[in-house]
């Protein structure tokens, strides 16, 4: 258990690297709190498993530095950082049963058998291998399997960290619910620092206390799920969270009012603009209520999606969506006003602060 | 159980049959026919039963060209496989250094296996060749054309020269297949170097190795071009193999019967043994499924 610092750490894959373009991992400053549950969640190719394998010491970074507790580990090994990682493919030793497996890493470590035995068994209960403990690992199935790497990287007791790289991509939804809570409860009660990487927002949100969230090599966003939701600091955070993502559109501001297209929307307050060009507005499709009165709208598609509609319009020319009970009359000249405190605006994609009337 | 009768499939089966039929079946029908009958030549042949079966079982050349070629493969098989792992583990895995390797590795498997023994011949001489004259320049009494240990030595060297690329690139296909990922593992589980290779990479290696086995016990149970061109099977005898030994009988002392009773027998051990290995080797794969 550590709390775990990266102080400017950037990373990238080809040693002749200068431009900001050529880094995988852009500048990534940042504390891991000790005992925190985080999720680490971004698009494929984002470089959520370039963060996770510098902090386990897979990869060692072009620049600068990670610290445990105040320690520099840079340049300790995987081992020597004490680190547990679960990969997204599983990975098991095809010959050893599948209590040999789980025992291996505390047998590496010298552990007495006795405590080896105790924490094993433990494993195999929360996993459900308790049947199959002297099976070989070979003749299993890919969750079940799964299941096994994810027991090797927890049944340590001592470790600082345990990261989990998109763990649950093989296993099936059934069997994902009940092993994300077991993870959870498993982190109340053991205090690990967890990193959990994925690109499923629902596993980012149900399992970590605070989402970062990745965009094209930095960190965009760290907050709550609700604060994701509610105040998007980055209109690439208002577009993956969410289904369907916020609506953003290019609008223009003058004081505490916003033009879209011929339409003008009033903010809760002026944007504090520093001469930024492309400035947006954005709304999430939950805070736009459809009615008789406001701006007009023309709906191009409605898809049922059991309790709400998601409405397709589109709204000065610019697609839009809308999400409405599922009881909610669509009116024949559809009109919709937007809730004034939702609103954000975005200059160069980041979001502004508005300054109080 | 209802079986249905298509003739029309004996039209895809027939030409392999007939491929097979005078590539191997009629052949070994000519020496079955062979070995049990004596000829003195004009066609001229005479029942002779098993007569030639017990000859050849009874006779001390066949067994101790039979126990020379046991010893020469377990010789090379104890070399070849542990230095052929060996050299695929430590081979580049990604770079420049990767088709480098390959072709280096590759060469010995492509040159023709009497050019081989030639090259050893040549390669031996004292007088002139470049081991040979380095040996005997360092004081080392090196004579493989009198000496049986060292044409042993030049007879193994030289097939290890030829055949451990084979092991290593078997190998090698078999440890570039391993996803990064269990690399990755073992380092976070703590795993040792040994640890590393007994559990990850011998697994995956298993099968491939296997296959190389199988091809060294019975290529080199078969040899017979390259030591018959650098020893000829001496000096006396102490590098005749079993083919040697077969072709001396056939077509230096033209003794037909004996030869081809001599030649079923080799198969049928090449048989039995090569089935022996690949049980023993496949066994413990049934009972981890």
């Amino acid at each position: 258990m550590a709390r775990i610092n990266l102080d400017h750490i950037r990373h990238a894959y080809s040693p002749a690297a200068r431009a900001a373009g050529d880094y995988a991992l852009k500048e990534v400053h940042h504390e891991w709190a000790d005992g925190g549950a985080y999720a680490l969640l971004g698009p494929s190719g984002c470089g959520k498993t370039t963060l996770l394998n510098i902090i386990s010491g897979l990869i060692n970074p072009s620049d600068g530095k990670i610290l445990f507790d105040g320690v520099d580990v840079t340049n300790l090994s995987t081992q020597a950082r004490n680190i547990a990682q679960v990969f997204q493919f599983p990975v098991v030793y095809d010959t050893m049963s599948v209590y040999d497996n789980l025992a291996f890493p505390l047998r590496n470590r010298h552990v007495p058998e006795d405590q080896v035995h105790r924490r094993v068994t433990e494993i195999l209960e929360m996993t459900d291998l308790a049947a199959m403990a002297k099976k070989t690992a070979q003749g299993l199935t890919a969750d079940q399997k799964q299941k096994i790497s994810l027991g090797r990287g927890l049944v340590r007791a001592d470790v600082n960290a345990i990261l989990f790289d998109e763990p649950l991509t093989v296993i099936d939804p059934h069997m994902k619910w009940v092993l994300r809570s077991q993870l959870k409860r498993l982190h109340r009660q053991s205090g690990f620092t967890m990193v959990y990487v994925t690109h499923d927002q629902t596993e980012a949100l149900t399992f970590a206390d605070k989402v970062v969230v990745m965009y094209d090599g930095q960190i965009v966003q760290i907050g709550t799920p609700a604060e994701l939701f509610e105040k998007p600091s980055h209109t690439f955070v208002g577009y993956f969270i969410g289904s369907p993502g916020m609506n953003v559109l290019p609008a223009a501001v003058n004081g505490a009012t916003a033009t879209v297209g011929d339409q003008s929307i009033a903010l809760p307050g002026a944007p504090k603009l520093s001469g930024q060009s492309r400035i947006e507005l954005g709304i999430r499709p939950e805070f736009v209520s459809l009615g008789r009165e406001g701006m007009p709208i023309s709906i191009s598609k409605v898809e049922d999606i059991g309790r709400q509609k998601i409405i397709r319009t589109r709204f000065c020319d610019h697609p839009m969506s809308i999400v409405v009970a599922e009881d909610t009359d669509i009116p024949s000249d559809p009109k919709v006003t937007f809730a004034p405190q939702a609103i954000g605006i975005y200059a160069d994609s980041w979001r502004v602060g508005m300054e109080a009337k | 159980m209802n079986k249905t009768w298509n003739n029309k499939a004996w039209f895809m089966v027939i030409p392999v049959l007939v491929l097979v039929a005078f590539s191997a079946v009629i052949p070994l029908m000519t020496v079955v026919n062979y070995s049990v009958q004596d000829t003195f030549g004009n066609n001229e042949f005479f029942w002779a039963g098993t007569d030639w079966f017990t000859e050849i079982l009874s006779s001390d050349r066949f067994w101790n060209a039979l126990a020379r070629n046991l010893i020469f493969s377990m010789i090379i098989l104890a070399i070849e496989v542990p230095l052929g792992i060996f050299i695929a583990l430590n081979m580049p895995k990604k770079g420049l250094g990767v088709p480098v390797c390959l072709v280096l590795m590759a060469l010995p498997l492509l040159i023709p296996w009497n050019v081989v023994g030639t090259i050893w011949l040549v390669f031996g001489r004292v007088d002139i060749g470049l081991l040979g004259y380095t040996l005997s320049a360092l004081g080392i009494e090196y004579n493989f054309t009198q000496n049986p240990i060292d044409a042993w030595i030049t007879v193994i060297v030289m097939d290890v020269w030829h055949w451990t690329s084979l092991v290593v690139l078997l190998c090698y296909a078999g440890l570039v297949s391993i996803p990064d990922a269990y690399y990755q593992a073992a380092k976070i589980d703590g795993a040792s170097r040994w640890s590393v290779f007994r559990f990850i990479q011998l697994p995956k290696m298993k099968r491939v190795l296997l296959i190389a086995v199988l091809l060294r016990f019975m290529d080199s149970f078969m040899i017979y071009t390259e030591p018959f061109v650098v020893t000829g099977g001496g000096p006396g005898n102490s590098t005749t193999f079993l083919s040697i030994d077969l072709v001396k009988m056939a077509v230096g002392q033209f003794d037909l019967g004996p030869a081809a009773a001599m030649s079923i027998i080799y198969f049928l051990i090449i048989l039995a043994l090569s089935w022996i290995f690949y049980t023993v080797m496949t066994v413990s794969d049934a009972q981890g499924e």
